[in-house]
């Protein structure tokens, strides 16, 4: 194991690798420490949908900046990322609804954004297999950029574009500490040696809360446990991505025609448990086949779980902490990690290198929850 | 040409050039080139690719990790679980 370097990321998610291949772009010695394989989190657990339709200017932007990257992505690295984009529908279902998906809609379409209110009728022209009676809807809105790519691929092509650019990746180590001395980090310390250090990257998802234990910091996180199926292969029946805040429900049709989605399980569970449970694929099945009738003859292959890693705001923390030079967050992303990983990771690797950064990133460090300067996001599914 | 997973078209080759891409697990080879995710989830690929992974890397096959275990143990309908929760 090397002995020193300029960055060390902890975490080999989709952040922690895009951030290695940002920060190799610039020139900076950065190592990578996985303390299993790579996308071993949520990464290789979540949905894989990348949308720029929320309800927050904040994660509006970064959305849309994101997914301008995903789109020149499979150039910039030479390798496939299995992207897809065929929309993504959000179902709209009462008056109260319509208010708040009109506010968005506006938001949006002043950033620039290609999106629009669906009614019912054009509801079923964008997806026939959709039942809009039992989907209990009035409409929805309807962005056709935003769509799904593969966690897999675009993390390992983040990865080894990184690797060409001299970065170093150690998977199966695992953290032991952080290392200080006066207020400031000085190294890190693994099973497998210690390497000096002065900047620390925390983009452990579901246990960046214990990494920053290790040095007295605490992070408001919640690991909360989610659930996912996904069905056989079949024919393309759909397009876009549907979902809906109010069931929770999100599913889409992958480019190999198998059908990936999730739901709340009806009983919400925090903490570190992975067990997959019945009730879920029992309440993800009714609703499923409610919202489209003919997908009941489609089988389900497998159904696994994952974190989303919670904040009071359901915006990600991202920069240095006040408390500890040199300890920067890139965590905290509430089950949306992977979307904006891109645009996220670049405007880090800026702020760690010193250069302006591209957006105003200031208002996601960790500090905003002691003075209680937030807004929640709304558009938070699954 | 060996077909490992019949149900993703993996062959040996496709397992031996991820192994020398540096994949050292079963998760790994399932994640990169779909082994194990078809209809089957890995029954009858899984212990052919341990055995790969044993020879080229010298691990013994009592110490490779296998991949969770998920329900259902057997493709299910939507239908059929959809009516568990109308019960």
């Amino acid at each position: 194991m090397i002995e020193k370097a300029d960055v060390v990321i902890i975490g080999g998610g989709v952040n922690g690798c895009a951030l290695s291949y940002e920060l190799s772009l610039r020139g900076v010695d950065v190592v990578v420490i996985e303390r299993k394989n790579l996308t071993s989190g949520a990464t290789g657990r979540c949905g894989a949908g990348i949308r720029q339709q929320w309800s927050t200017e904040e994660n509006a932007i970064l959305a849309i900046k994101s997914i301008k990257i995903f789109e020149g992505l499979e150039k910039e690295l030479g390798d496939d990322i299995g992207l897809k984009q065929g929309g993504y529908l959000i179902a709209v279902h009462d008056e109260k609804d319509m208010k708040q998906a009109k506010k968005n809609v506006e938001m949006q379409r002043s950033l620039g954004l290609d999106v629009n209110i669906l009614e019912t009728d054009e509801i079923e022209e964008v997806a026939p297999i959709l039942d809009v009676e039992g989907m209990d809807v009035i409409g929805a809105t309807f962005c056709p950029t935003d769509g799904n790519a593969d966690p897999f691929k675009t993390t390992y092509a983040y990865a080894r574009a990184a690797v060409r650019n001299g970065a170093k990746l150690y998977k199966f180590t695992e953290v032991q500490d952080v290392l200080t001395k006066n207020g400031e980090v000085t190294g890190v310390k693994t099973d497998g040696g210690t390497i000096k250090t002065s900047i620390v990257v925390n983009a452990a998802g579901a246990w960046s809360k214990k990494i920053a234990e290790m040095v007295g910091i605490h992070l408001p996180n919640i690991p909360y446990k989610k659930e996912i199926m996904v069905t056989d292969r079949v024919a393309p029946i759909f397009d876009p991505m549907v979902i809906s805040f109010k069931d929770g429900i999100y599913f889409s049709q992958q480019e190999n025609g198998q059908i990936l989605g999730g739901i709340p399980p009806p009983e919400t569970v925090t903490g570190y448990d992975l067990t997959p449970t019945l009730s879920f694929l029992e309440h993800m099945s009714g609703t499923l086949t409610r919202y489209a009738p003919l997908l009941k003859h489609i089988n389900v292959l497998r159904q696994w779980t994952g974190f989303y890693d919670v904040t009071p705001d359901a915006l990600p923390i991202l920069g240095e902490v006040e408390e500890l030079k040199g300890f920067v967050q890139c965590n905290g992303f509430s089950g949306h990690g992977f979307m904006l990983s891109p645009m996220v990771t670049r405007l880090l690797a800026e702020a760690i290198t010193g250069e302006k950064t591209s957006l105003p990133i200031d208002r996601l460090r960790l500090e905003r929850f002691e003075k209680m300067e937030f807004e929640r996001e709304k558009s938070v599914v699954g | 040409m060996k077909i490992i997973c019949r149900c993703e078209d993996v062959t040996e080759e496709d397992i031996i050039n991820a192994i020398k891409d540096g994949c050292t697990t079963l998760d790994e080879l399932k994640h990169v080139l779909r082994l194990g995710m078809g209809p089957c989830q890995g029954r009858t690929c899984i212990p052919m690719a341990a055995c790969i992974l044993s020879r080229e890397t010298g691990k013994k096959v009592s110490e490779i990790e296998l991949q969770t275990s998920r329900p259902p143990v057997v493709p299910v309908p939507l239908g059929t679980l959809a009516s568990g929760e109308n019960d």
